[in-house]
């Protein structure tokens, strides 16, 4: 399947905003994750599962964006204990796709695996990736994430950092 | 465990206000814990409503091993152990699911919803094989209140009523608040694991002096007002039913506060629908009654913790390796309620929960603190001077004293010293 030259040039686009936000997440940097979403936003990481109703269901997190606000509030607090010391983290975002466009709307798919270090120990979280970016100005919004843990089916540990 | 090693004196590791580190640390204590207390007394298995119907079954545990709860195809409620009678395989690898027969992948022993032997592959081999004594092994005291199925690895011993002793009024309270009168585990657990031992987990459920402190970051950002609860200056009580049965009540708190629907921080006006269902099952003046006082906040021994809107159970895994099963809790005839039960669980527990990321937190820490050996006592002697009896018997006290932890201690001993 050939790409036109306008697919790439989108293509090389949502890598950088993807590319940014998961520095962003690795690296703390709270108040400007959470300028990337929209007013509608969804930030949602499933449980048992990738295709279950949210709506029924208990998911791991599963926040509109009041939630993200206030997740972030107490991040930035200095009393959440289980991010203070933070966890060292890292992060790989790969097998980039694009799933499909409606209107300003870009879904677009995404393999991730995160090394967290902490007291704790050494863990590392994989995740199939979903998001909708969504044109704003020059460059994006992040109107919908969703990951989906491998093992998010099993018993796991605390996961308090930004996945 | 090696037969002829010392009994431990659990009398100078446990005392009224203080026990030994090496309890929560010690995998020779965790073996004697998964004998004398997990694979003895009732600890509770899952709940009717995850089985609804004839021959659904889910997996669930007691202890380490390996529980099929199954409804057989008469309705009754089975805890069957997932391991084949023949070699040992596991018979049913699936969470959850519905089948009148079980068979065993490996050399296709089939067994029923029921756990009875139906058969077995070419029968020629065997010569008057008694199926009925190759059935799959039993829970074999199995018992259910209001719902809540609870096992037992002791052939004999207290019911389950006796068990439950005074805690029983606070699964009455809990089903009260739902109109049907009946509680629901319908939407799905998260599974929360701790490199912890699991009774740090049973004793922080009932402790009302942390949750100023490990989760004040929430209480600072969030419009809530949870946090006056756990106040110096609360009116909430921590109890001791007695066999290691535990209760923070926060209805003194509710009481005062004299509105519908506080104890879950809403309004009627945001609930109608239940309003309106709790007032035509109840009654407006019984109705009202339990709307301010709310659900309960009780920790039954050893491992199901009935937290206001979510319900948690222990699993142990290791002397510290615990797993956290939680779900909000759905009642009957309660839809608009229920859906904000399982927005409010959702941010509150689990492995990114508000609340229960900052508890596991504390856990981990403990259990890495016991490490250090030099002064091995672990001190819960908080509220002593101030406890007192209820005008049930039970003793009581401040709802940030340690009345919970003294209790959940004197039990265990209890239990560990039996033969």
């Amino acid at each position: 399947m050939l790409a036109t030259r306008a697919d790439s040039e989108l293509m090389h686009d949502v890598e950088q905003f993807l590319f940014h936000e998961a520095r962003l997440a690795d690296e703390h940097r709270y108040e400007e994750w959470e300028e990337l979403w929209t007013d509608d936003a969804i930030y949602w990481v499933p449980a048992n599962g990738a295709d279950i109703d949210p709506e029924k269901e208990m998911s791991i997190i599963y926040d509109n964006r009041s939630r993200i606000g206030l997740r972030v509030r107490q991040l930035l607090s200095g009393k959440r204990y289980t991010q203070d010391p933070r966890s060292s983290l890292r992060r790989i975002i790969g097998n980039i796709e694009l799933l499909g466009r409606e209107g300003d709307d870009i879904r677009v798919g995404a393999n991730s695996l995160v090394f967290e270090s902490s007291a704790r120990g050494e863990t590392l979280w994989g995740s199939r990736n979903e998001y909708t970016l969504r044109r704003a100005g020059d460059g994006f919004k992040l109107a919908r994430k969703k990951v989906a843990l491998v093992n998010n089916d099993r018993a796991i540990y605390t996961m308090s950092f930004i996945i | 465990m090696n037969m002829m090693a010392p009994t431990p004196a659990w009398g100078d590791m446990i005392l009224p206000d203080r026990v030994r580190g090496t309890l929560y640390r010690d995998p020779a204590i965790f073996e004697l814990e998964l004998e004398k207390i997990w694979y003895r007394t009732w600890v509770y298995v899952g709940h009717e409503s995850e089985i609804p119907n004839a021959h659904d079954y889910v997996l669930k545990s007691i202890g380490l091993q390996p529980i099929i709860m199954s409804r057989g195809g008469d309705g009754q409620v089975h805890l069957l152990l997932n391991r084949c009678t023949h070699r040992g395989n596991q018979v049913c690898p699936k969470e959850k699911g519905n089948s009148p027969m079980h068979t065993c992948p490996f050399h296709a022993w089939n067994f029923g919803s029921d756990g009875k032997l139906l058969g077995y592959a070419f029968p020629e081999g065997y010569e008057g094989l008694d199926k009925s004594k190759h059935g799959l092994g039993r829970v074999p005291r199995v018992a259910s209140y209001r719902g809540f199925v609870f096992g037992s690895f002791a052939t004999e011993g207290p019911s389950l009523e006796e068990h439950l002793g005074g805690a029983a009024e606070t699964i009455d309270r809990l089903c009260d608040n739902a109109p049907q009168g009946e509680i629901e585990i319908t939407a799905g657990f998260l599974k929360h694991r701790v490199k912890a031992n699991w009774k740090f987990i049973l004793e922080n459920e009932t402790d009302g002096y942390h949750p100023a402190f490990v989760h004040s970051s929430i209480f600072s950002v969030a419009d809530s007002a949870i946090g006056g609860l756990y106040g110096a200056k609360s009116t909430a009580l921590t109890r001791d039913y007695g066999n290691g049965h535990t209760e923070l009540d926060l209805r003194p708190e509710f009481r005062k506060r004299d509105a519908l629907l506080s104890w879950f921080g809403t309004t009627p006006e945001k609930l109608p629908d239940y309003v309106s269902r709790m007032n035509a099952a109840y009654g407006e003046k019984k109705a009202r009654e339990i709307m301010i006082d709310g659900t309960p906040h009780v920790m039954i021994f050893p491992n199901l913790f009935i937290a206001e809107i979510q319900m948690f159970v222990i699993q142990p895994l290791g002397v510290n390796d615990s797993v956290q099963h939680v779900t909000a809790l759905q009642f009957k005839g309660a839809p608009d309620l229920n859906r904000r039960m399982r927005q409010q669980t959702m941010g509150s527990v689990g492995p990114a929960g508000f609340l229960l990321a900052d508890d596991s937190e504390m856990y981990e820490r403990t259990q890495r603190g016991m490490e250090a050996h030099d002064t091995d006592w672990v001190f819960l002697g908080r509220g002593e001077h101030r406890e007192r009896r209820d005008d049930d018997g039970f003793l009581v006290a401040h709802a940030t004293d340690e009345v919970p932890s003294r209790g959940i201690w004197k039990h265990y001993r209890s239990l560990m010293e039996q033969p």
